[in-house]
């Protein structure tokens, strides 16, 4: 019973994949390379502003990441994002300020919900598990290194 | 030539994503949790740091830059005591993620969902 109903769902999903369209995996390799690249050298030439402002390297660099989180975040309110993603992919998902859209859009899409349960908790339902696996992995490393230290 | 390397650096970090994202079944969050998890690890290795000392903002922009920061943090606070290895993390991402919170939540209540035009 069990083997048959794992037969039928195999030849469904072979059934079901005759009529997915192929993603262009190169055209979309060269959408992501280009506007990835794009957004680091625009994060660059700005940083580089702020240094030749007489700003530290350290402070330059959070006033960068603090922009870019800023400009993604507006964008997705104003429905601007998903335009962009969709052509460009993990070119905009992959650096930050796919974490920062990721913490907007399911929280506009919940805003039903309530300003508590709708928006705040959905601002995590993404972004949450990157910070949990994120911090508790570096802490990891801190107290390994600590450790490491002690002897 | 430093834009050189960070738009290149940037760029091929991107498409690495781009290819899990077509190629395999993962989900976008799970690729951002990827992304950030092998951060933290390539620093704790030494293996980062040399990439962002290449490539400057091509290496920190990206979601595996936020795992270098959060990984740094912890390093370097490893050297000041216990306390500091644990704070260390978020201390060098709180600019970061307070913005992104603050501002995040702020635009959230401002603006109302749209339905994506078809």
């Amino acid at each position: 019973m069990e083997g048959e109903k794992k037969e039928i769902a195999k030849a469904y999903e072979k059934y079901a994949r005759q009529f997915t369209p192929k993603p262009d995996y190169l055209g979309n390799s060269i959408k992501a390379f280009l506007v990835g690249g794009v957004i680091c050298t625009v994060s660059l030439w700005f940083q580089n502003r702020l240094t030749a402002g007489g700003m530290t390297e350290k402070d330059a660099g959070i006033f960068v990441t603090i922009a870019l989180v800023a400009a993604a975040q507006l964008l997705t309110g104003l429905g601007v994002f998903d335009v962009i993603a969709k052509f460009a992919g993990a070119g905009v998902i992959v650096p930050i300020t796919g974490f920062a859209n990721s913490m907007v859009a399911p929280a506009l899409e919940y805003k039903k919900e309530g300003p508590v349960l709708g928006v705040g908790a959905k601002m995590f339902s993404v972004a949450g598990p990157v910070l949990v696996c994120g911090i508790s992995s570096a802490v990891a490393v801190g107290i390994i290194y600590w450790l490491a230290g002690r002897f | 030539m430093e834009y050189f390397w960070a738009f290149v650096t940037g760029g091929v970090i991107c498409t690495i994503g781009q290819i899990l994202m077509d190629t395999t079944k993962l989900t976008a969050p799970r690729i951002l949790v990827i992304f950030v998890v092998s951060g933290v690890i390539l620093q704790a290795l030494h293996l980062y740091q040399p990439i962002v000392d290449f490539a400057g903002n091509g290496a920190t922009v990206p979601l595996p830059g936020f795992g270098y920061s959060l990984a740094k943090g912890a390093m370097e606070g490893a050297e000041k005591g216990f306390l500091a290895a644990i704070t260390g993390p978020l201390k060098s991402t709180a600019a970061g993620i307070g913005t992104a919170l603050t501002f995040g939540y702020l635009i959230s209540l401002i603006f109302t969902p749209k339905s994506p035009k078809r």
